[in-house]
């Protein structure tokens, strides 16, 4: 990514593939919101859908991780996802208190399976 | 929404929200002169104080959110520096996607030589959820007669940490002042981004690998919390529950767009059940 060839694609394929694709949604939702009840039944529907999807992403970037998460055995992460979630039930429904309970759990275990 | 629980500055909000709702009388006399010069002007300007920005940057940049994003973006900074692209490039792609799946999409998919148009597709995809987060938030900070363009920054600022925050704390606020303060919220999640992004570039290299383990985990997890904290109806915390289980179902059995299928089919499977009780019921 040195030459400036490169270097300007790259930033062409952020707009194209990266900025583009990814802001439609916004414009769409500055369209659709205009003059749109909150509790009609067609955005129960959508946020059923928006709610699946991000599950969806959720699921994939725990079981099928990028880069360096694959470094830690996947029963290991599973264990932590729930420990994260049960955390938060526990300590008074805090996002933060589940985050660092499925951490803890997600970076200590993999330094005892270490050793 | 659930009540907010222990979840960043519960005393420090209500006070900022009061101190500027006792701004707003002299904000309102600030725009009579004006309207008098000219007979044309509005009777409600937008409020030309940058105080509401300003509370909602001390709002985002001391909740739990910076945290996580801070983390996140470390991640995906370390993450970029380990696919060749620049620094600049990353700081250009947090400004303008602003979207953390979707970064870790498009860099690790692009890093890859993966086609640019299955890689469209699939930051597309992981963004859907911003569509229905747009669709509910702006009908909140709207001012009614006021541009259509006024929204476009909250719209390009909406992301999950920005739509939990404002979504709690705006609609205590006198309406005139909620785009400015949702604006403040997503410039000060945005710039705690934009300073990670960076500082995970330069120390992608000093970065023990559990560290970046641990980051990359960040986005699932405050994710799921964050998800399971706001699905108060059974409609979604069943779409919850069938996404988590569709779609690693539909990689296994590598359906194409299994995202979207996730969507529409767990999506749609929760809403018929909550339709069939409301029969019921």
């Amino acid at each position: 990514m040195t030459m400036l060839g490169t270097e300007l694609t790259a930033y062409v394929l952020l707009v194209l593939v990266g900025f583009l694709p990814n802001e439609v949604w916004r414009w769409l939702g500055l369209v659709v919101s205009h003059g749109l009840d909150e509790d009609s039944e067609i955005v129960v529907w959508v946020r059923a859908v928006a709610t699946a999807v991000l599950a969806g992403v959720i699921a994939k970037l725990t079981l099928f991780p990028p880069g360096a998460l694959l470094l830690v055995p996947l029963p290991l992460r599973l264990v932590a996802v729930v420990a994260g979630v049960i955390g938060f039930f526990l300590i008074r429904r805090s996002v933060f208190a589940g985050v660092v309970v499925g951490e803890t759990v997600l970076m200590g275990g993999t330094l005892i399976l270490a050793r | 929404m659930s009540r907010p629980s222990s979840f960043a500055l519960p005393a420090c909000v209500p006070r900022a929200a009061e101190r500027l709702r006792s701004n707003a009388p002299c904000e309102t006399s600030n725009t009579t002169p004006m309207a008098t010069q000219s007979p044309v002007a509005p009777p409600l300007a937008p409020p030309k104080s940058p105080r509401p920005f300003v509370a909602g940057l001390r709002t985002a940049l001391t909740s739990v959110f910076s945290l996580v994003l801070f983390g996140t973006y470390l991640g995906i900074g370390a993450l970029a520096h380990d696919f060749g692209f620049s620094v600049h490039w990353i700081v250009a792609a947090t400004l303008l996607v602003w979207a953390g799946p979707a970064q870790v999409i498009l860099v690790s998919a692009l890093g890859a030589g993966a086609a640019p148009f299955e890689v469209a597709i699939a930051v597309s995809l992981s963004s859907l959820r911003l569509l229905p987060m747009v669709v509910s938030l702006l009908p909140v900070i709207r001012e009614p007669g006021s541009p259509a363009w006024r929204l476009l920054m909250p719209a390009h600022f909406t992301a999950v940490s920005m739509w939990v925050e404002t979504m709690r704390i705006a609609p205590n606020m006198p309406r005139a002042l909620r785009v400015a303060f949702c604006n403040g919220v997503g410039a000060g999640f945005m710039f705690s981004a934009c300073v990670a992004s960076v500082a995970g570039f330069y120390l992608a290299a000093k970065l023990p690998s559990l560290l970046t383990a641990g980051l990359l985990f960040l986005t699932p997890i405050a994710f799921l919390i964050s998800v399971t904290r706001n699905a108060k109806w059974l409609v979604d915390r069943l779409a919850l529950a069938l996404g988590l289980v569709i779609a690693p179902v539909l990689v296994v059995f590598d359906v194409g767009l299994d995202i979207l299928w996730t969507g529409i089919l767990g999506g749609t499977i929760a809403y018929a059940a909550h339709r069939w009780r409301e029969g019921m019921a």
